[in-house]
């Protein structure tokens, strides 16, 4: 398998598993785990395999070409800053993976959970592994949607749910900039592909949309990153899942955020904007997420803020802009994802045992749970940066870092003394969760008497203490080549000299690393008494971020329901009016602007029937608008009789097909209105309150009146105009010379329709049939309206006077009235078969073809219902509409699919003349089996639809429920 | 001609949409056909008007592609007039399954309050 190939396989893995788990039985825990671990496990031995060639410096690419042309294809990239994060991703989703297997309990749809947890794994190393930055945003969004998912497992909480809702909404926004700020990006650097984009520093930096695009991309990245002021959805992201916690909210995706900041480092810092936007947001975030974790109760609540502070930590040492903070930044990124894993698979564990999160409910644990104990203090060190543990390393960087001079302004002055104020606080926090989790006695007995969980529930945690341990002590030997081979990739030639060393001498980093250490025990042993009693954290516990959110959230709510209110109706006519107006003044602006003026062709003259048969034509339209209120029946004839002029333009202005097709779906067509005149009311005259019609009613048919007039003329106008003018060259010329040549029939329109554009037929076909299915079974329930039931009045005064004779049945009337044409329309039946066929067999050469000859089939079926009666055709003729649907569906598919057999796409053409005994020459084009296809199809919705409506005459009708009060209508 | 025929697709369009805007189902549903008439009519128009021209090719005879009406328009109305078919049925249907559900045949579901 080729590297390329593995890259595919990797990102797609997750996803296929992801499917896969969805379909396990809901209690199917250990077949799921294993699945999504497996997975897991695959995928970092794969991209465990890969490094060799990472580690030399090459990236490796995978590209599957989409849009070429617009530099957008499926690619993905690894390279050394991608393979580090690839790494963590899936090797911290393999221990999760195994830790929750233990942490769900057996009540939970566990498959469910993995289905999330695995497309969330594959969107995550989708968003570091792609080589595109539209594809980046894709799977940048989709992280988001998995995420809410995963928040909301337990959805029958209402604060996972709300904790969902808001991280989405957050998220989501995010994104949205994100993706703008993208393709600015792309525009400034001529192309979207990382590579492009990594080699257009110059470009980006001299461009006009550098600080708009900047915001954007900043503004995607703090949200994802929880930075401040949009840092509030991570707490709230607490009600899911711990190993969703661990994973999501402290390891990988909050982490997407730091990571595209790395990823676009090389070109998008290294200007002024660039560092005060970054790097006083990093403070500031640090700042407050450390202060307010003092102050927390709940143990993920203090991880949460913690997290919200490192994140700031990390993005402050991108904001700075030097390479060495840069390096630094790498290093933290994967050091806070072990620590903090750790810790918070630790509280899940305290949780699981205890019944509670709460700091204050909680301690002495250490009798219970002494192994438990051990880990969470050697992380929780960690965090504090305590020397000898990998925290300690990146936090003695950041701290050399903040010493040096970056901007000669104020900042440089505040930063040092921020850091160490900050890292007092973290050590504050840290002490605080470990003495009194474990140390001190609980003020009352816990919910449940806790011991050691299960070991393999613990192993992930000692796998990642073991790691924060092994890069604390020997960080040359462990981490440093991976770090070493991002730095490259991310820093190029700015590649900064750094020393992985535990210690480096007595320096200002060490002394300030040792205040903060000092500070932090010192601030516990003189306030940490008093933190039990904090309601919320002092001075920040006031900005409500929350709050805030909601307000605009509801308020965005509020105007779009005073917006509906104002501009909605559910009233179809001003719709339609307004849908109305606006194609007319869309029609109307070019010819404002530009002018309209008659083409330059000849006269040809009028045709004086012409003009008669429109006269009629237009008239009877014309008539069909008045009467089509009161006079229905009347309104259906002269609807007819305009289609009968237009069927005879067809035949005058060279469309025979037109014609032949138009005419029978005429007949069909006025059939079916008229099966369906039954069941409408009787139309009573309007009477208005005065005798005269009030003045809404005469303004608002003026209003149409004037609509309707300029719409006839615009139409009119523009056609002429067309008409007059001189043909351009168009695609008709091709399909002509071919028509024969190529597609082997002399009928040029019925050889572009089963031909060249057989897909578009295809298409329709199975719009018809679609169409007939949604019919027949809108009227399986169909209930007529009260007023309907009643046989009507033509058929009662039959009946009786059938029935006042002795020697007449019930039903002898109609069946005497029907005499003659019956007898015609049964003998008729053969040779409109007959019509059919040979319609459907020299389409291909003459007019007709699969559409006329199924509709002529269907007329003849028709004739034999009105002939006979819904019963008796039925107890004689099987007609089966539903498999007429379905063969026709098949037959039009295969043959089209049958060209793939030999090679060609789908709906080649085979064709040849075959000479058939009697019959003489037939053309035997593969197009020809297409076409009777379409024949059946057509035969079998037609017939489907007019069966159905006819059934419903001899139906007994039932009535509707009558209208319930519709509560509630007033409400969205 | 050209001109008889943009009067006539301009009649037929007015009452179409005339009827369009109607509150009653029947006329809208007669609307819609008499709109389908003038798109089509619209359509086959944009190929150029041509008398004894059909797109039907002799065969032996070397093709001359001016010496045809533009088959293109002819096709697209050819399915606009089977799709139009298909839509009118739905219509149709529609209009007698809310009648029956609403007792009435206003568009709307229910009588306007004038």
């Amino acid at each position: 398998m080729t590297p390329q190939h593995l890259l595919l396989l990797i990102v797609a893995l997750p996803f296929l598993g992801s499917f896969a788990a969805a379909f396990l039985p809901t209690r199917a825990r250990t077949q799921a785990t294993l699945l999504a671990g497996l997975i897991a496990v695959v995928g970092a031995v794969g991209i465990g395999s890969l490094y060799p060639a990472v580690s030399q410096g090459q990236i490796l690419l995978s590209v599957t070409p989409w849009l070429p042309s617009l530099d957008l294809n499926l690619t993905f990239r690894l390279s050394g800053v991608s393979w580090l994060f690839a790494m963590l991703v899936l090797v911290m989703g393999a221990l999760v993976i195994l830790y929750a297997r233990y942490y769900m309990s057996d009540e939970d749809p566990v498959p469910r959970f993995f289905s999330f947890l695995l497309a969330f794994m594959g969107s995550m190393l989708g968003v570091v592994l792609s080589g595109n930055l539209i594809q980046i945003a894709f799977f940048w969004e989709v992280t988001s949607l998995f995420s809410f998912l995963l928040i909301g497992y337990w959805h029958h909480n209402q604060s996972a749910r709300d904790g969902a809702r808001m991280a989405l909404m957050v998220t989501g926004a995010g994104g949205i900039c994100l993706m703008l700020g993208f393709i600015l990006l792309g525009q400034m650097a001529g192309g979207f592909s990382l590579d492009t984009v990594l080699a257009s520093k110059d470009a980006i930096h001299s461009s006009p949309y550098y600080p708009l695009a900047l915001a954007l991309i900043l503004i995607g990245c703090f949200t994802k990153s929880a930075q401040f002021p949009f840092h509030f959805w991570l707490p709230h992201a607490m009600a899911a899942p711990t190993p969703v916690s661990a994973y999501l909210h402290s390891a990988t995706m909050v982490k997407a955020g730091v990571f595209i900041l790395i990823l676009l480092w090389p070109v998008l810092s290294g200007t002024d904007l660039w560092y005060f936007a970054v790097a006083p947001i990093g403070a500031i975030t640090l700042l407050i997420g450390a202060w307010v974790a003092i102050f927390q109760q709940d143990l993920k609540g203090l991880l949460a803020y913690s997290t919200i502070s490192h994140l700031g930590l990390i993005v402050l040492l991108l904001g700075l802009g030097s390479p060495l903070a840069a390096v630094a930044a790498i290093f933290h990124t994967v050091n806070h994802a072990t620590f903090k894993a750790s810790l918070f698979m630790a509280a899940g564990i305290i949780d699981h045992e205890t019944g509670t999160r709460d700091i204050r409910k909680l301690g002495g644990l250490w009798n219970y749970m002494p192994i438990t104990a051990t880990l969470a203090m050697v992380a929780a060190a960690a965090m504090a940066g305590v020397p000898l543990l990998n925290g300690f390393l990146s936090k003695e960087m950041f701290l050399a870092e903040v010493l040096e001079d970056h901007s000669g302004t104020l900042i440089d002055a505040v930063l040092p003394w921020l850091a160490t104020i900050a890292s007092a606080f973290a050590v504050l926090y840290s002490i605080r969760f470990i003495h009194q989790v474990f140390f001190v006695a609980p003020p009352e007995p816990l919910p449940r008497t806790p011991h050691e969980p299960p070991p393999w529930m613990r192993r992930p945690i000692e796998i990642l203490v073991l790691a924060c341990l092994l890069i604390g002590i020997f960080p040359a030997a462990t981490i440093g080549p991976f770090l070493a081979s991002a730095v490259r990739d991310t820093l190029g030639d700015q590649a900064p000299a750094y020393s992985l060393a535990v210690w480096h001498g007595f320096n200002r980093p060490l002394f300030l690393s040792l205040t903060a250490l000092a500070g932090g025990l010192i601030l516990y042993i003189l306030f940490g008494g008093r933190l039990n009693a904090a309601k919320a954290s002092p001075v920040v516990g006031r900005l409500k971020a929350r709050r805030t959110f909601e307000a605009v959230v509801e308020r965005g709510i509020a105007i779009a329901g005073w917006l509906h209110a104002l501009a909605g109706t559910r009233r179809l006519q001003p719709q339609l009016r307004v849908l109305m107006i606006f194609a007319l003044a869309a029609a109307a602006l070019p010819f404002l602007f530009l002018g309209y003026s008659v083409g330059s062709e000849r006269w040809t003259g009028v045709d004086p029937v012409f003009a008669l048969l429109w006269l009629i034509g237009g008239s009877c339209a014309l008539a069909a608008a008045w009467t089509a209120k009161f006079h229905r029946l009347a309104a259906l004839i002269l609807v007819g009789a305009a289609g009968l002029a237009t069927c005879i333009s067809f035949v005058w202005l060279s469309a025979p097909d037109l014609a032949l097709t138009q005419l029978l779906v005429e007949i069909v067509t006025t059939v079916l209105l008229l099966l369906g005149l039954r069941w409408l009311p009787k139309r009573q005259p309007d009477i208005w309150p005065e005798t005269r019609m009030p003045v809404q009613v005469l303004a608002r048919r003026g209003g149409d009146l004037a609509i309707a007039i300029i719409a006839g003329l615009g139409m009119a106008l523009i056609s002429y105009a067309v008409m007059t003018r001189p043909v351009t060259d168009s695609i008709a010329d091709f399909f002509t010379r071919n028509a024969y040549a190529e597609g082997g029939g002399t009928n040029i329109v019925n050889v572009i329709l089963v031909d060249f554009r057989a897909f578009d037929t295809l298409g329709e076909i199975t719009v018809l049939a679609i169409v007939a299915i949604t019919v027949f079974s809108l009227l399986r329930r169909f209930r007529p309206a009260s007023d309907s039931i009643e046989t009507p009045e033509q058929q009662r005064v039959q009946a009786d006077f059938d029935r006042r004779h002795a020697d007449r049945e019930v039903g002898d009337t109609v069946t005497d009235a029907l005499m003659v044409p019956r007898l015609i329309m049964q003998w008729m039946f053969p040779v409109i078969i007959t019509f059919a066929l040979y319609l459907l067999l020299r389409g291909h050469d003459l007019p007709g073809g699969g559409f006329a000859a199924g509709i002529a089939m269907s007329i003849g079926i028709l004739l034999q219902y009105m002939a006979m009666g819904t019963r008796e055709v039925e107890d004689r003729l099987m007609v089966l509409p539903i498999n007429w649907i379905g063969i026709g569906m098949l037959a039009a598919a295969l043959t089209g699919a049958g060209a793939w057999l030999f090679g060609y796409p789908l709906l080649t053409t085979f064709f040849r003349y075959l000479d058939v005994p009697l019959i003489g020459e037939v053309p035997a084009a593969s197009a020809l089996l297409f076409d009777l296809g379409v024949f059946a199809v057509v035969v079998g919705s037609t017939v489907l639809v007019l069966i159905a409506l006819a059934h419903q005459s001899i139906r007994t009708p039932r009535a509707a429920r009558p209208a319930e009060p519709k509560a509630g209508e007033e409400q969205g | 001609m050209e001109i008889v025929l943009a009067l006539a697709i301009g009649i037929l369009t007015g009452s179409g949409v005339w009827l369009l805007l109607r509150p009653r189902t029947f006329q809208v549903i007669i609307g819609l056909a008499l709109l389908s008439y003038a798109v089509n009519l619209f359509i086959l128009s944009m190929g150029r008007l041509r008398v004894d021209a059909p797109p039907i090719i002799r065969k032996g005879v070397p093709v001359d592609p001016a010496a045809f009406v533009d088959p293109v328009p002819q096709a697209l109305v050819l399915t606009a007039i089977v799709i139009s078919f298909a839509t009118t049925a739905l219509m149709l249907v529609v209009l007698l399954a809310s009648r029956g559900l609403t007792n009435t045949d206003h568009v709307d579901g229910e009588e306007s309050q004038q």
